[in-house]
């Protein structure tokens, strides 16, 4: 372990995290709170694409049934965390609906699904305004805190415990069953594995993240809406985020999501300019490193 | 094993149908544990089919396939592997992601969603199983950097790993050499030993009877003989659609041609794959309508030679092409320049009909040329005829190769690297290429340079031949004095 790469990557930027309430202010304390949730989207996604070698275009449906279904418990009476386990349980059940059709399917056919259900999801809310409140988005009685520091908190303490379930899984006989289900799944099947179950399994495994991660954003917002739990441009960024950070890493999902969020804000005063910019960096990063940023540091050095 | 002893394997009215061809047609056959039956029979005869559908990777459309007293026919793959049986693909499907001990960790692990970690047995057995078929030095390298014979070895230990009542053994000799197929008939061997029940398919006649109890043979999807391997082998029809004759030497009228001008001139050439060097002060030049051969065993660095040629990898030294050098050009221009390589990995598209490759090859060629061309290679291949409308990454093993050499030949090459084109084709194709390549020497123009380590093909048809050992050329001369000087250890 000593000799890990990862393992050094991760010590200091353990205590950086750790430490921030200390050395930041109220304002990044924010930030990093939102990007956290973030990156437990991308994690979530990069066990399906990475691993499962299914590409999901519809994370936001899983989020946002989380988050949705969270906000709506919640304003049904129920407190928090039964809201929180609610709304992923809806997460994983839409999933499962969602997955059993799909998976059927070969080749693009599942990415379009998942494309068709982030599009209906859309609508119900849209159709349902009375009770989602529609376009304007819904609010939620209570939140998780109004302390920055509090909040900067769960989300840390979130992004940990998710992060170390989802790399132990990776790392795991379940992640090595599912790669060979991702790469060749005849080939895993004549050596006994049941592809389908195993695909849905992570798609369960990442529906109950993503939805989790939903519903705690809604809580620290105070708010569930379409653009900030189901709109398309959140699937697009979670992806750059994967593939930033290196796709099959797990981890570099969290880095891709700091690295996209921080420099939005920080390049806010570029104004129109800035989303051009941050993908524009993102792109460059990608063609330089095809493995991403943390794929490319734990790459075996002979192989370089 | 005695002759009382129950079959554990029993198939009975077979029957496959894709669209209208029928693959297979009322096969049925028994092996007893310990009993290995071969399947022989010409390219698209319905072997691998019938694996599959033992495997359940197809569904049959009739028939029964008893394991054990159990009618597993139509089960779901993964039923049928927990079950007891397990294949050796005719390509090796390794995971390329995953370093060789993890692909062999992999064939031990329990179709569980909740054993996340391997049982510490594991990693002993997988390493066990890795000396068992030779892998121990490569255990954690990656499959893409090893060696042909290494991959195949790769597929029996997953075989092995699976600890399967029934082994089905799909071309294990195909592109090996004869100290490499003398290993591995003495691991299937060791199979029979172990009590396992094996069905063992592939075109190298002389090891399948060696190996074998009983064979069957099949054409065109029918069972067409079956008994000890001598009678097969000895059975007309078998020999008139299996086995065919044998290839002919044929001798060049107009020897006195030779020694002109170099069309192909390699210099001093040099190529490193990271640390391993590759290739090592490689000299060759062909002549304009020379034939000739670069002989040499899996990892010698024919390949990486034709790949350097073809502008595939880059190296040092000098390859001239027509007088001028090649250093620098993309493959593309290569390739229209007139170098065609064949690889040895047929790189077809398999989505694409049999038909549109052909004219993928040939886009380039006037219609009426092109019709012509197209006309002459369907009589030399008749079976992509019959195949013309099906996707090329459905055919058999051997007509993929087919459909790769012809649709090299559809770009009227004025250089054409073959490189071992002789992977998993029938003793009869054999022969047929044998002739069609005799034949394009006599009536065409073309230039040929053959790689191979099957050097029954390799000498017949060559002017001159190179032998490669180590990265390194290490003999030249003309194919008369190959036996004398060269013969032991490559015939
Ligand atoms: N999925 C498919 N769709 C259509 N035709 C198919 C399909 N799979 C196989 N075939 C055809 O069925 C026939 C039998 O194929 P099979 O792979 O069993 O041959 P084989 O005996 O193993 O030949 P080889 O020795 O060349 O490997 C071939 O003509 C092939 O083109
Ligand atoms: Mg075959």
């Amino acid at each position: 372990m000593l000799r890990s790469p990862l393992f050094w990557l991760l010590v200091p930027t353990l205590l950086l995290g750790a430490t921030a309430p200390w050395w930041l202010g109220a304002y990044y304390l924010g930030i990093f709170t939102t990007a956290y949730y973030f990156g437990v989207f991308s994690m979530s996604w990069d066990l399906l694409f990475g691993y499962a070698g299914e590409v999901n275009f519809g994370p936001t449906f899983l989020i946002g049934l989380g988050a949705y279904g969270a906000g709506l418990l919640n304003n049904a009476g129920w407190p928090i965390p039964l809201c929180l386990a609610g709304g992923s349980i809806i997460a994983v059940i839409g999933g499962v609906a969602l997955a059993l059709p799909a998976l059927r399917l070969r080749g693009p056919y599942f990415g379009l699904i998942t494309l068709v259900a982030v599009l209906l999801l859309i609508d119900c809310i849209v159709i349902f305004a009375g009770v989602t409140g529609g376009e304007i988005g819904m609010m939620v009685p209570d939140v998780l805190s109004i302390s920055a520091t509090v909040n900067y908190w769960y989300a840390f303490g979130f992004l940990v415990v998710c992060g170390t379930i989802l790399f132990i899984l990776s790392r795991s006989s379940l992640g090595l069953i599912l790669q060979a289900t991702g790469q060749d799944r005849i080939e895993a099947a004549a050596l006994g594995f049941n592809v389908t179950k195993h695909k849905l399994a992570a798609f369960c495994i990442s529906a109950l993240f993503s939805g989790l991660a939903g519903g705690m954003l809604v809580f620290y917002q105070g708010t569930a809406s379409v653009d900030t739990v189901v709109d398309l441009s959140i699937t697009v960024q979670i992806i750059i985020a994967v593939v930033f950070g290196g796709r099959r890493t797990i981890l570099g999902g969290v880095l891709g999501s700091i690295f996209l969020i921080l420099f939005d804000e920080l390049l806010r005063p570029l104004g129109q300019l800035n989303t051009f910019v941050v993908s524009g960096i993102a792109l460059l990063v990608v063609l330089l490193l095809p493995d991403g940023v943390l794929g490319y540091v734990l790459r075996p050095r002979a192989s370089r | 094993m005695s002759a009382t002893t129950p079959p554990l394997l029993t198939v009975n009215g077979l029957t496959k149908r894709f669209g209208g061809l029928v693959a297979v047609k009322d096969i049925g056959f028994r092996i007893r544990p310990g009993e290995i039956l071969g399947l022989i029979g010409p390219n698209g005869s319905g072997k691998s089919t019938v694996m599959k559908l033992v495997m359940g990777i197809e569904k049959p459309n009739a028939g029964t396939i008893e394991l054990d007293g159990t009618d597993i026919a139509g089960w779901p793959t993964h039923r049928i592997a927990r079950h007891g049986v397990g294949i050796v693909f005719q390509h090796s499907r390794p995971l390329h992601r995953q370093t060789v001990l993890e692909n062999i960790k992999l064939a031990l692990l329990p179709d569980s969603l909740f054993k996340l970690a391997a049982e510490p047995h594991v990693e002993k057995r997988a390493r066990a199983i890795a000396e068992r078929v030779g892998l121990a030095d490569v255990i954690d390298r990656r499959p893409a950097t090893l060696p042909f014979a290494d991959l195949r070895r790769l597929e029996m230990a997953k075989a092995l790993a699976r600890n399967p009542k029934v082994v089905l053994v799909d071309e294990p000799f195909a592109g090996l050499t004869a100290a490499e197929v003398a290993t591995f008939s003495a691991l299937i061997d060791g199979f029979r030993n172990e009590g396992r029940a094996v069905l063992l398919v592939d075109h190298n006649v002389k090891s399948v009877a060696a190996l074998v109890d009983r064979v069957l043979a099949m054409y065109l999807g029918e069972h067409i003989a079956e008994g000890s391997a001598d009678e097969v082998m000895s059975n007309e029809t078998v020999r008139r659609v299996y086995i065919g004759g044998a290839i002919e030497t044929h001798p060049r009228k107009d020897l006195d041609q030779r020694g002109g001008e170099s069309l192909l001139d390699v210099r001093d050439l040099e190529v490193f794959y990271g640390k391993a060097q590759a290739l090592q002060k490689v000299s060759i030049h062909v002549r304009a309508g020379e034939f000739v051969s670069v002989v040499g065993l899996n990892g010698a660095g024919k390949t990486t030679l034709f790949n350097a040629i073809s502008g595939l990898v880059p190296y040092t030294g000098e390859i001239r092409w027509d007088g001028a050098a090649l250093a620098g050009r993309t493959p593309a221009s290569i390739a229209r320049g007139g170098i065609v390589q064949c690889p040895e990995t047929r790189e077809l598209f398999g989505t694409m009909s049999v038909r549109e490759n052909l004219d993928l090859g040939g886009q380039h060629l006037p219609p009426a040329e092109r019709d012509r061309q197209l006309a002459w290679l369907l009589e030399l291949f008749p079976i992509l005829k019959a195949r013309a409308g099906q996707a090329a990454g459905t055919l058999s093993g051997g007509e993929q190769q087919m459909l790769a050499i012809a649709r090299a030949l559809m770009m009227q090459p004025r250089l054409l690297i073959l490189d071992e084109p002789t992977l998993g084709l029938a003793p009869v194709i054999l022969e047929q290429l044998s002739k069609a390549l005799a034949r394009l020497r006599e009536t065409t123009p073309i230039t040929v340079l053959l790689g191979e380590q099957n050097v029954t093909f390799a000498l017949p048809h060559a002017d001159r031949v190179y032998v490669v050992e180590h990265a390194r050329v290490v003999w030249e001369g003309d194919p008369g004095r190959f036996a004398a000087e060269m013969g032991t250890g490559y015939l």
